[in-house]
C-alpha cells in the first residue's frame, strides 16, 4: 500500500459541536501534506485521533496501514507528532528528555544520534540543561527533536512555527525537508500559507469538520485569491458598474480586489484608468484563510 | 513483557522522586518522627494496648504502614495531575507503551517510593529504640501490597482530578481519614461501637494491623486472611484502574 495515512469517515463531537464530520482524507508515502483551516476547523483534532489523544465517535484511521486503535502501538511506533502548545517535563534535561522518548519507543539509548539531532536543531550546547531554563524557541525545538529521535515514518507537525522567528523557522524547515527527502512523510498543520506553498506538495483546506479541497498545492495556489489590492479612491465616484471580478466594496471610497497574480493589478489599474477613477492610496496585503477558502470555494 | 518502554517509563518514574528526594524521603521521614516523639510522650504511660505490648512498639509499625500509604498514594497521583496540568502526559500518550505497562510502571514506581520512606524510616527507628522484627515476611508482603495498592489509588485519583485542589481534596478528605482511623495510633479493638464496626470496613486497618503483626507478633485481626483481603482490594482498584487506562476516560479527549 501507498498511503501513509487514512482517514475514513471520520466523525468527532465534543458536547454539541460537530468537529468532524464524516471526514475522509488520505496521505500517500513520501508526501509533504498541508492541512489548512481556520481556528476550530478540526485539524487538532484530526491530529488527537492520529496519535491516539482522541477517540472518534465513528470512522476508521490508519497509520502505514495500521488501525490507530486496534493496532495502536505499531500505529504509534510509526508516528511522530509535534504538538501545538509548548509542554514539557521540568523535572528533566533535554538528554533525558529525549533518552525517554527513545525508550518509550522501544529503542535503546543512542547518545550520538542524540547529539546529532540537537546539533541540526543549533542545541547542542543546551543537551545537559534542565528543560526549564530553555527560552520558547529553544523548548520548541526540543518538542521537534521528540518527534524524530524514533526515526518514524510519518511525522505530524501541529503548527511547529508557532511564535518562532524567522531564522529558527528556516532552520526548523531545513531539517524537516531533509527527512522528507529522506522518505519520511510529513503532515504538516500552519498558519503561515507561504510554508505551505514552498514547503508542501499537497494542501488540503479544512473547515467545520469538513474537507473543502484536496489539492496538489501548485494548483490551488494558481486557482485561488491569496492577495488584495485595497485602494482609496477620490469620493464620489461611479465604481459600481466596474466589470473586474473579486471585487468588494467597502465604502463609498474603498475597493478591495482579491487576486492570486501580481500581473493582475496591471489589469485592474488599466480598467480603473480607463474608467477615469482617481486613485489617492493603495496597499497590497496577504489574504487571511478563511478568505483564501471562500475564493477557493468562488473559483 | 517488561520491554525497553516499560522500564523507561518506571525509571522516569523514579527519578522523578529521586530528583527531589529531600521532599520525598527525608520530609515525611521527619513528619513521622514528630508524630512518633509526640505521640509517644504523651500517651505511652496512658495507652494500654494489651500482651504486654508497649504503646512506643505499637506505634512504631503503624507509623511505619501510614507513611508508606500516603506516600505511595502521593507518587503516581501528583506525577499524574502534574502531567495533566502542564500538558507533558502527551509523550506518555503518544508512545506505543500499552495501558498494561504504563499502569504497571506508575503503580511500582508508586510502591517503591513508599517502600523506601518506609525503610529509612525504619532503619532510622532501630538505630534508635531497642526493636526487633517478628515476621520480616510479613513486613515485606504487607509492604508491597499496601504501598502498591496505594499507587494504583493514586492513579485512579489523578485519572479522575483535573487540578491540585482536586487532588488535594482526593488527600485530606479520602486517603488522610482513612489512614488516621487505620488503627495507627491507636487499637481498633478498643474503640466502642459504632467506630469499632465502621473501621472494619475500612480496608486500611488491614493493612496496618497485619504489618504490625509482622513487627510485634500481635494483631487485632488474622493478618494472613488480612493479606488475602488486601491482595483482593489491589486486584479489584488494578481492573478499574486498567479500565479507566483503556477507556481513555479524562485522559484521551
Amino acid at each position: 500500500m501507498n498511503k501513509a495515512i487514512e482517514f475514513i469517515d471520520v466523525s468527532k463531537s465534543f458536547g454539541a459541536t460537530r468537529a468532524l464530520n464524516n471526514l475522509n482524507l488520505y496521505i500517500d508515502k513520501g508526501d509533504f501534506y498541508g492541512l489548512l483551516g481556520p481556528n476550530g476547523a478540526g485539524k487538532s483534532t484530526l491530529i488527537g485521533i492520529l496519535g491516539g489523544l482522541i477517540i472518534p465517535d465513528t470512522g476508521t484511521t490508519l497509520v502505514m496501514d495500521y488501525n490507530v486503535r486496534s493496532e495502536y502501538i505499531a500505529a504509534r511506533k510509526s508516528l511522530g507528532i509535534v504538538p501545538q502548545e509548548l509542554v514539557f517535563d521540568p523535572f528533566f534535561t533535554v538528554y533525558e528528555t529525549l533518552s525517554f522518548q527513545l525508550g518509550y519507543f522501544g529503542k535503546k539509548i543512542d547518545k550520538k544520534w542524540i547529539l546529532e539531532l540537537l546539533d541540526s536543531l543549533g542545541l547542542a550546547n543546551k543537551m545537559y540543561s534542565n528543560m526549564r531554563t530553555l527560552s520558547g524557541g529553544m523548548k520548541r525545538r526540543v518538542l521537534l527533536a521528540q518527534a524524530l529521535v524514533h526515526k518514524p515514518e510519518v511525522v505530524v507537525l501541529d503548527e511547529p512555527t508557532a511564535g518562532v522567528d524567522v531564522q529558527l523557522r528556516s532552520t526548523i524547515w531545513d531539517l524537516i525537508k531533509k527527512i522528507n527527502n529522506d522518505g519520511t512523510t510529513i503532515l504538516l498543520t500552519t498558519h503561515y500559507l507561504e510554508e505551505a506553498e514552498q514547503l508542501c506538495n499537497k494542501t488540503a483546506f479544512v473547515n467545520n469538520g469538513n474537507l473543502i479541497a484536496n489539492e496538489e498545492t501548485k494548483n490551488f495556489f494558481k486557482t485561488s485569491a491569496n492577495k488584495s489590492l485595497l485602494l482609496k479612491i477620490k469620493n464620489g465616484q461611479a465604481i459600481n458598474n466596474l466589470n473586474i471580478k473579486n471585487i468588494h466594496f467597502h465604502s463609498t471610497d474603498k475597493i478591495e480586489f482579491t487576486f492570486s497574480n501580481l500581473s493582475e493589478i496591471t489589469d485592474i489599474l488599466n480598467i480603473l484608468n480607463s474608467k477615469k477613477i482617481e486613485i489617492i492610496n493603495f496597499e497590497i496585503k496577504e489574504l487571511d484563510l478563511e478568505k483564501i477558502f471562500l475564493s477557493y470555494l468562488n473559483s | 513483557m517488561f520491554d525497553i518502554g516499560f522500564f523507561t517509563l518506571l525509571k522516569k518514574e523514579l527519578l522523578r522522586f529521586y530528583k527531589v528526594a529531600f521532599q520525598t524521603i527525608a520530609a515525611p521521614v521527619l513528619t513521622s518522627f514528630l508524630f512518633l516523639i509526640v505521640f509517644s510522650s504523651a500517651l505511652s504511660n496512658r495507652m494500654v494496648i494489651g500482651d504486654g505490648v508497649s504503646y512506643i512498639n505499637f506505634l512504631i509499625p503503624g507509623l511505619i504502614m501510614m507513611t508508606i500509604l500516603q506516600n505511595s498514594f502521593a507518587n503516581s497521583s501528583s506525577s499524574l495531575t502534574q502531567s495533566k496540568i502542564t500538558g507533558n502526559l502527551i509523550f506518555i500518550l503518544l508512545s506505543p507503551i500499552s495501558n498494561f505497562k504504563i499502569f504497571l510502571a506508575y503503580s511500582l514506581a508508586s510502591a517503591l517510593r513508599g517502600m523506601v520512606v518506609g525503610f529509612v524510616m525504619g532503619l532510622a527507628i532501630f538505630f534508635i529504640f531497642d526493636y526487633k522484627i517478628h515476621n520480616f515476611i510479613i513486613v515485606i508482603l504487607y509492604s508491597f501490597f499496601g504501598s502498591i495498592t496505594l499507587g494504583v489509588l493514586g492513579i485512579i485519583a489523578g485519572i479522575l482530578t483535573e487540578k491540585f485542589d482536586q487532588l488535594a481534596a482526593f488527600q485530606n478528605f479520602i486517603i488522610m481519614p482513612m489512614t488516621f482511623l487505620a488503627g495507627v495510633f491507636y487499637s481498633v479493638e478498643s474503640l466502642p461501637n459504632p467506630w469499632k464496626t465502621v473501621s472494619q470496613f475500612n480496608p486500611f486497618y488491614y493493612i496496618v494491623d497485619g504489618f504490625r503483626y509482622g513487627f510485634i507478633g500481635h494483631s487485632d485481626f488474622n493478618p494472613y486472611i488480612g493479606l488475602s483481603l488486601l491482595i483482593l482490594f489491589f486486584l479489584i482498584c488494578s481492573i478499574v484502574t486498567i479500565f479507566f487506562l483503556k477507556s481513555g476516560y479524562k485522559l484521551r479527549n
